[in-house]
């Protein structure tokens, strides 16, 4: 097959490897300006997992369509692989790690209303799918404070979960809605 | 006393960590690793002529470039064949690095390793890869015919043929009253964990070992596969399941290539190195499943007994076979399902395509037998004009059968022997769940709107808990703490809930100081892996026999201290007590000290054990630790039963095809299902939510969608559909709770129960609301419109709708000229 292709580096050579131009980008996440150098095509998915090592937004498909990587942006679900970090700066970002303790502030680690739901109603399995779901719910109960079992599973039609079959998740999502009823906080 | 957990729906323990970000997938890991990438066939079947790496070599942050060539030692030989078979006469398996030839499009050729992976990517879009185009094959029908092969070396492209019969099947089809045959047809689809796999691996160059993670089912598996590739002693190798995002069973295959190649490169690199699958790889070198063409011919008489049930089948097991024969294996046993046949024989033919392999998805060749067996039996029912579930009792195995010896030879090399379940009973809550004798009116009522609406039915029995065995150790900690440590790994099944569960109340301690891990040979390295629905039945069994091992120490110990009879003993809530006398008692964490005898007291609760302590009571003519005794509060087990336990279910659906558009909606989704006794109903039912909700997805929406160069034309999420849930119904779920009598929990398996039947149900419905056969599956709206246009043509043939009318109606059927329900089946053209 011709040639010996192999190119073992050096340890000094890795350090030297001069990659593509770097930008200093910087993003509020979760409340918390964090900055780090990335070229201008780091998708946001993979700036915050990796530069931020926020790890909790998954990827599951690259391409927008599983829904995993979902983030918050301005309060509005979003899909992090599908957009560039840099035109992330703007705007506050909450992902999964940003959910708990954050809305009844009965301390650092109070789960938020979804969370808890999830965990009750048995909403998850292998865990991968839910951040994106859990982001894609808490936004969606803002809009929908009392949803129908219908609307809830309507609301979570565009994220693909592969170990539930969503039943739970739908419980999971009108359950939310009540213990954030119960608590007299929103999602 | 305390609460009893086994059976308690006990909210899982991994939660709180998964739903705040706080989970450890495999990417999460090694962020400061290199990263690896490949290039990929983009051909199926192919000569490489030249590798010409010259413009990758200049980007800066590559690091190394790798093809087969540079594959040393055992690295460069084939992968290994992980299940051989007598039968598997023709097997085949990869390189960890296609060598000179391709066999399926996402075969890899090429690793590069960079700093990271968008470098990684650039570099192998610069790589000019040369080929030769070979002839393709794909699909059974090409495969079969032979005009083209995948390996010269299998011809016919056969990898495999097995014939298992009981009875004289051909004279006891000849001699029964009734007659027909079917021709089925069942496409490929595949696990698709919301996850890819993964491998991390770090090279420690002091010690000379490696640790590595991978996104797998069994971690002992490839710590041992890859000690062997790599020619390092297996205590050089550690290998750990993080957190796995879901495998359905395409993750139980090892090593893959990259489970070989990443810690191989992290060693020659002396470099942390990882490698993540995206989703197109996902698609085109992982594993697919299913495909199979099945000829049914069988006799019967009056009321829908089977005298004979002969089955063909060809099941494509693509490029490789790795895993061996197990699927085809598996439908051909557990097509059998819950029914006492007169005869049966069996015969299949495992065949090579160019297309991705085959191993075990979720279910693993029984959604295929299912459907087999499940077909035939509604076209008995329709032959005949009598009800579907009259022809299913007809034939099932009664509990005075149990345990029930079909004589043949299971997927585990072992008598394929039911050891319990209650099949009339089973029935029994399945129609009153679904309202099946009240359909007929609904039916009725449906079409006067012009509505088209079915019901069908699929029963099952699934082999679960396979051996070997798996182990179970159990250690106290001097703080109370439980660790409890089994070598099977994790997917999302909740083990870290259900094994805490057991051992809370095998030793009687709370919950929340059992500390469960799994998949980890730091900590357990015997295991077999997570597989075949047996993680609860055999780490389960394991891990409650080696509670019960630490419990008898610790009573032993505590009797001694407190000088009772360890069998006036109990312990409630970490504290052992005598049984009427709560003031007599010691802690679990004192007697954990107690068990280990001391010099140095490393804190306050330790100086129990110091050697200057309580030497008034002491035997001093004694060893401190007696002969035959271990220091320490621990225990391990192993499980290993003589045969797989069989859990079984049965399904019912509600369709509604639409009379304009042929749209399919599934109105009503009803299971019951027994896999013993339940460890935790939640779980359990999450379970077979999901096996369902992927069994939708089988019956209606996924497909691979090969063309016929071999190019899978789907190979993303936005074209291979998976359902949302929006596509998926509600499930109404029943329990049946029958022990089995082979293992000290009575627990069978739970995890692929939910796929199995969907595709033999949705089926069942579609056709019992159209009225013409259906044979093959998947079915998507524009292949039943196709249908109808068929069967308005007098191409398909009615159903003779004997069984419409539910169990009223034997004299219609018999007006009718009797005729088989499908076409005979084509000979088979096998050389």
């Amino acid at each position: 097959m011709g040639e010996m292709t192999q190119r073992d580096l050096t340890q000094s050579d890795l350090t030297q490897a001069e990659a593509e131009p770097l930008l200093e980008i910087t993003l509020r996440v979760n409340g918390v300006m964090h900055s780090a150098s990335a070229p201008a095509r780091r998708l946001l998915s993979d700036f915050l997992r990796h530069d931020l090592r926020l790890t909790g937004t998954h990827v599951g498909c690259e391409h927008g369509v599983c829904g995993a990587c979902t983030v918050l942006m301005d309060g509005t679900p979003m899909r992090s692989c599908l957009m560039f970090a840099v035109t992330a700066q703007d705007h506050e970002i909450t992902t999964v790690e940003g959910l708990a303790g954050s809305v009844d502030g009965t301390g650092p680690l109070a789960m938020s209303p979804v969370q808890q739901a999830f965990i009750e109603c048995h909403g998850l399995q292998c865990g991968f799918c839910t951040p994106g779901f859990l982001t894609t719910i808490t936004a969606y109960l803002h809009e929908n404070s009392e949803p129908t079992e219908a609307e809830a599973r309507e609301a979570i039609s565009g994220n693909l979960c592969r170990c539930t079959g969503y039943q739970n998740i739908v419980r999971s999502v009108l359950r939310a809605a009540e213990i954030s009823r119960e608590r007299g906080v929103g999602a | 006393m305390t609460t009893k957990l086994f059976g308690a729906p006990v909210q899982r323990r991994e939660d709180p960590r998964l739903v705040t970000g706080n989970g450890r997938y495999l990417d999460d890991l090694g962020q400061g690793a290199l990263a690896a990438a490949f290039v990929r066939s983009p051909f199926a079947h192919a000569r490489i002529l030249d590798i010409d790496v010259t413009a990758a070599i200049e980007i800066p942050g590559v690091v190394a470039i790798y093809t087969h060539e540079d594959l040393d030692g055992r690295t460069g030989e084939r992968l290994p064949l992980l299940i051989p078979h007598p039968s598997l006469t023709n097997p085949m398996t990869a390189y960890c690095l296609a060598r000179e030839v391709v066999k399926h499009v996402g075969e890899a050729v090429v690793m590069v390793v960079a700093t990271d992976r968008y470098v990684a990517e650039d570099a192998c879009e610069r790589i000019k890869v040369d080929y030769e185009q070979l002839p393709v094959v794909v699909g059974l029908e090409a495969s079969r015919a032979a005009g083209k092969l995948v390996h010269a070396e299998a011809p016919g492209n056969v990898s495999a043929h097995m014939v298992q019969e009981v009875g004289d099947t051909a004279a006891a089809i000849a001699a029964a009253p009734h007659r027909m045959t079917l021709s089925l047809q069942i496409e490929r689809s595949a696990s698709m964990p919301m996850e890819g796999k993964g491998v991390y691996a770090r090279w420690d160059s002091a010690e000379q070992s490696i640790r590595m993670y991978s996104s797998t089912q069994t971690s002992t598996g490839v710590r041992a596969a890859v000690a062997a590739k790599l020619g390092m002693a297996l205590v050089k190798v550690e290998c750990i399941a993080p957190d796995v995002g879901g495998g359905f069973g395409v993750k139980i295959l090892h090593p893959w290539p990259e489970e070989v190649l990443i810690p191989w490169a992290a060693r020659r690199l002396d470099a942390e190195v990882k490698w993540v699958e995206d989703r197109r790889e996902h698609f085109i070198s992982s594993a697919h499943e299913r495909a199979q063409l099945q000829d049914v011919e069988v006799g019967f008489d009056d009321v829908g007994r089977v005298l004979g049930l002969s089955v063909t089948f060809w099941h494509d097991n693509g490029a490789y076979t790795p895993y061996g024969i197990i699927v085809p294996i598996i439908t051909s046993t557990q097509l059998l399902g819950p029914y006492k046949l007169g005869a049966y024989r069996v015969e299949f033919f495992s065949m090579y395509t160019n297309t991705v392999m085959v191993t075990p998805y979720r279910g693993a060749g029984r959604p295929q037998g299912v459907y087999a067996m499940e077909r035939t039996m509604d076209a008995i029912a329709d032959y005949l004009g009598l009800d579907r579930t009259d022809v299913r009792s007809a034939n099932f195995i009664q509990v005075a059968d149990m345990p029930y010896d079909h004589g043949l030879l299971f997927q585990d090399g072992r008598p394929l022997i039911y050891d319990s379940g209650d099949f009339p009973a089973s029935l029994a809550k399945l129609k009153a769940l679904v309202g099946w004798d009240d359909f007929s009116a609904y039916r009725a009522k449906a079409e006067l709107a012009g509505r088209k609406v079915g019901l069908g039915i699929g029963c099952y029995v699934e082999g679960t808990g396979v051996g070997p065995y798996e182990g179970g150790h159990i250690q106290i900690e001097t703080s109370g703490r439980v660790n409890v440590s089994t070598g099977l790994t994790s997917q999302g099944q909740g083990h870290q809930t259900v094994f805490a569960q057991i051992v809370a109340d095998e030793l009687g301690v709370p919950i929340d100081d059992v500390f469960v891990t799994t998949g980890d040979t730091r900590r357990f390295a015997y295991a077999v892996g997570t597989f075949a629905s047996r993680a609860a039945v055999m780490s389960g069994n394991a891990i409650a026999l080696a509670a019960r091992n630490v419990r008898e120490k610790a009573l032993r110990i505590a009797g001694e201290a407190l000088e009772v009879d360890p069998g006036d003993l109990e312990i409630v809530d970490g504290i052992v007590r005598v049984k009427g006398d709560y003031e007599s008692s010691i802690a679990l964490a004192t007697v954990a000290v107690l068990s280990n005898p001391l010099r140095y007291a490393f804190d306050e609760s330790a100086k129990a054990a110091t050697q200057f302590v309580g030497t008034g009571n002491a035997d001093l003519s004694r060893p401190p630790v007696a002969e035959g005794d271990e220091p320490g509060l621990e225990g391990k087990d192993y499980y290993s039963p003589p045969r797989a336990t069989f859990a079984n279910g049965m399904h019912a659906a509600i369709v509604e095809t639409d009379p304009e558009t042929a749209e399919i909606t599934i109105l009503r989704y009803c299971v019951v299902h027994d896999c013993g006794r339940m460890i935790n109903p939640m779980i359990v039912e999450g379970q077979v939510h999901g096996g369902v909700a992927q069994g939708v997805g089988g019956a209606l929406y996924e497909r691979m969608v090969y063309d016929e160069a071999g190019q899978l034309l789907n190979a993303s999420f936005m074209d291979f559909l998976m359902p949302y849930a929006t596509e998926v119904p509600h499930i109404e779920t029943d329990h049946l709770e029958t022990p089995s009598p082979l293992n000290p929990l009575g627990i069978k398996g739970a995890g692929e129960a939910g796929t199995i039947p969907v595709s033999a149900v949705i089926a069942s419905a579609i056709e019992d609301a159209e009225g013409f056969p259906i044979t093959s599956m998947p079915i998507s709206p524009d292949e039943l419109w196709n249908l109808r246009r068929q069967h308005a043509e007098g191409i398909i043939p009615d159903l003779r709708r004997g069984s419409r009318s539910v169990g009223t109606t034997t004299e219609t059927a018999q007006t009718a000229p009797p005729a088989p329900t499908n076409p005979p089946a084509p000979t088979a053209p096998i050389v």
